[in-house]
């Protein structure tokens, strides 16, 4: 066999709903040259009738699905030859059995269906890894993604999807036209790129890795083999303008940071993963800012700056003990809740450009002063680029804090794998409806804070939500001194 | 700079820590004017006496307890065996002495043992052995096993700073077949870190020794076929980068396990059941191990090759891996 690379046609998908098609005729047999678009043979589905036009350029090499057979989508249907290549064989008209180990790389298709990968045809493999056969690494890729590995055309054996097939199927899918609209202000900073998983089981790169700088598309056949991304053809030739953005004139560009680019994808993924709602809360902080007036100067002598930041952890971790699924985790089918409190906490960096989430290991077990002096340790370490990775690493829950620019309210965006994140802003004396000792309403000027919860709908219920914030605001607002 | 043979560097090597430490000496049979069985050592009596060269009799037994008391005595020896294979002969010495005499009475033992490993050469099953694995069972021993002569050189001069026993296994088919630059300098090379020999993002070999320019083979073969196969030389057993190993595994999510040494109990079955521990989510097709079949080396080089993994084994495991 030819060792040459060859272009596959495969069945297209010609509708959501549409899992096979049949080949009506032949357009150009094999032997005869063939241009890029031109059509080759015909198709008819339960949807529609239509031609399929060449991926490339070239001679027909190959023909695999005879006239009048009905095949599953992906299925290769031909082969085609670069042109200039020799076509060696004739060919065999008729269905032949599959191309074994022959290393027919995926060429680029500009297919008009997302269709990213392509099995080998559905030859018998009595080998038993059928396309039922989910891997540990695909299972593990759905389940983050929320795919059903089943929908994804297999190129393993047997038709089994491997871990490139659903890389590439999640990167296609991904794939709609960048936003026009500049990304929104970072005012509301939210959970960044904390690796958040408990475990080092980072998500797999390639995802994050695609944006990289990658090679000019090169010619719709040979794919380059060591290609930093695993990421098919495909979808770098739909991503052409990210190398070379073009700019207008007086534009400016400005090369991407990693944590920036770290910022970016996680953000994306989080939103495209957890189901984001946010509830506020006001919070009356008379009784915080009177302790906080009182303990500054005795924390002071032990070098803490005591920060309302750090009256809000405590109260955040003491709640979170009675709201399990709020510091819980959905992985997989099922829930993960945890008797300890690992605390993320924003820091903003680089004057806003920049974001970080250092977390305090068993935050269940510091008083007051502990957590002060933690959330100081940590946001020291962080702007003085010294934090160590194990610092960033198994957060359960996050505190961000967008207040101390004088916002007063935000919806920031979860760290995953998290289940909720709390937002906290500024601190404003308003007027505010009290009852005096008699009974009466009267108008008083309170210090009054705004606490949001965003969290994830799909686990955390709105009524669990509520009930949450309402304690949190309870013990904020009688705070106890002797219990902490 | 200068090109070395894998055996040139390891003489180098040697030389090296014999002129900068007048702790370290060598011992061994007919290491003296003979120059050792593969003549490593050779001239080595004429420059550094016979005090420093010792030739013993033919007994590892006396060769490794005699190094074992010298490094407790303070001295840094490197015992030199004619053949790996018959490190079996100071296995007591080394297993029950010196691999636990820090464990047991607080004392280091500094000594490297060099043994001329693996098949190749029709030696036969009492010349071409790789018994690393049963020495990796042992806590106590640091293993090394460089495949490039600029490692060989590097971490022979680690394996001598280093106060454990140290089981140092230079594969004789190395020894003239495989030269490159390695640095004029004195280097060390730390144990524990693997080294990339090839990069690849379709599979990874995990591998160590002769089985490294193996693999490279077969993977550069695969280039042709579009797919590009890591081949990660992990340079030392005890410690091995299991890091590493489980970063690339990670990356990759197929891996071959590949050695030279016999099938059952070979340490490659250590990094198997480590990825499949560490790494089950990440996988994306079974963990595979190559390695020679559970008999002794045989002697006639038609069944030699058909024992010792060769690059077209290699390739027919790697094609069957990345089309998995």
């Amino acid at each position: 066999m030819s060792t040459e690379t060859q272009i596959q046609v495969v069945m297209p998908q010609m509708g959501v709903s549409v899992s096979e098609g049949t080949v009506t005729k032949w357009l150009k047999q094999v032997g005869e040259p063939i241009a890029q678009d031109e059509p080759l043979l015909e198709i008819s589905t339960d949807k529609v009738d239509t031609e399929v036009p060449s991926p490339g350029e070239g001679v027909v090499a190959q023909i695999l699905v005879p006239e009048g057979e009905t095949v599953e989508i992906g299925t290769v249907l031909a082969l085609i030859a670069p042109a200039g290549s020799a076509v060696t064989e004739p060919a065999t008209p008729e269905r032949a059995p599959a191309p074994e180990r022959e290393p027919v790389v995926l060429a680029a298709e500009p297919a008009p269906v997302a269709a990213p990968a392509v099995p080998p045809p559905q030859i018998a493999d009595s080998s038993g890894n059928g396309k039922s056969f989910v891997s540990p690494v695909v299972a593990r890729i759905a389940a983050e993604h929320g795919v059903d590995p089943t929908a994804v055309p297999g190129t393993g054996s047997g038709g089994r999807v491997t871990k490139k097939d659903i890389l590439a199927f999640i990167e296609s899918g991904a794939q709609a036209p960048p936003p026009v609209a500049p990304a929104p202000e970072p005012a509301v900073v939210s959970a960044p790129q904390a690796p958040a998983v408990p475990e080092p089981v980072e998500v797999a790169q390639p995802a994050a890795a695609a944006p990289a700088p990658a090679p000019a598309p090169v010619a719709p056949v040979a794919p380059t083999p060591a290609a930093p991304a695993p990421a098919p053809p495909p979808a770098r030739v739909a991503t052409p303008a990210e190398s070379q953005p073009e700019l207008l004139p007086g534009e400016a560009l400005e090369p991407m940071t990693a944590m920036r680019r770290g910022v970016m994808e996680h953000m994306r993924r989080s939103l495209d993963t957890s189901a984001h709602v946010t509830s506020a809360i006001e919070v009356d902080m008379a009784r915080v800012v009177a302790l906080r007036q009182k303990l500054k100067p005795e924390f002071a002598q032990q070098g803490i700056n005591l920060t309302y930041l750090a009256f809000i952890a405590r109260a955040t971790v003491d709640t979170v003990k009675d709201y399990p699924w709020i510091n819980g985790e959905l992985r997989g089918q099922s829930i993960v809740t945890r008797p300890f409190v690992n605390l993320g906490i924003a820091v903003a960096l680089e004057e806003g450009k920049g974001l970080i989430v250092p977390v305090i290991r068993n935050a269940q077990d510091l008083n007051l002063q502990g957590t002060a002096r933690a959330i100081q340790d940590l946001a020291e370490r962080a702007r003085t680029k010294k934090l160590l990775p194990d610092d960033v690493q198994g957060g359960t829950f996050t505190i961000t804090n967008p207040g101390s620019f004088g916002t007063f309210h935000g919806t920031p965006i979860i760290n995953q794998p998290q289940a909720a994140i709390l937002g906290t802003y500024a601190l404003v004396k308003r007027p505010w409806v009290v009852q005096d000792e008699l009974g009466n309403d009267v108008i008083a000027i309170r210090p009054l804070m705004n606490v949001t919860l965003t969290y994830d709908h799909r686990l955390v219920d709105g009524a669990y939500a509520g009930l949450y914030l309402r304690d949190l605001r309870q013990r904020l607002e009688t705070w106890d001194e002797a219990a902490y | 700079m200068a090109e070395r043979t894998y055996i040139q560097a390891i003489s180098d090597a040697l030389r090296e820590e014999m002129r900068r430490d007048q702790r370290v000496f060598v011992l061994g049979e007919d290491i003296g004017v003979y120059g050792g069985a593969f003549k490593v050592t050779l001239g080595f009596q004429e420059e550094f006496g016979p005090w420093r060269v010792i030739d013993m009799p033919l007994s590892e037994t006396a060769i490794v307890g005699g190094a074992t008391g010298a490094a407790l005595m303070g001295l840094r020896p490197v015992a030199e065996m004619q053949f790996a294979d018959f490190i079996s002969c100071a296995w007591d010495h080394l297993v029950t002495v010196a691999a636990k005499q820090f464990f047991r009475g607080g004392t280091p033992v500094p000594i490297v043992v060099r043994l001329p490993s693996g098949g190749g050469f029709s030696g036969g099953p009492f010349h071409s052995q790789n018994p690393e694995s049963s020495f990796a069972h042992i806590p106590g021993l640091k293993i090394v096993c460089p495949s490039t002569p600029e490692d060989a050189k590097g971490l022979l001069a680690s394996a001598i700073e280093d106060p454990n026993p140290v089981l140092y296994f230079e594969h004789k088919h190395l020894y003239r077949r495989i030269k490159s630059e390695v640095p004029n300098e004195r280097y060390t090379i730390p144990f524990g870190q693997a080294r990339e020999h090839r990069p690849g993002e379709d599979a990874t070999v995990v591998t160590w020794g002769a089985m490294v320019h193996t693999a490279s083979e077969a993977a550069d073969e695969l280039a042709g076929e579009g797919f590009e196969v890591q081949v990660l030389d992990l340079r030392t057993l005890i410690p091995w980068d299991k890091e590493r190993v489980l970063e690339d595994v990670r990356r990759t999510s197929k891996v071959l396990v590949l050695h030279e040494d016999t099938r059952t109990g070979g340490f490659g079955a250590e990094i198997a059941a480590t990825i499949a521990e560490e790494a089950f989510e990440d996988l994306d097709a079974p963990v595979m191990r190559l390695a020679a079949p559970d008999t002794p080396v045989p002697f006639s080089p038609p069944l030699e090759k058909a024992f010792i993994p060769q690059v077209e084994d290699v390739l027919a495991a790697l094609r069957e891996l990345v089309a998995y």
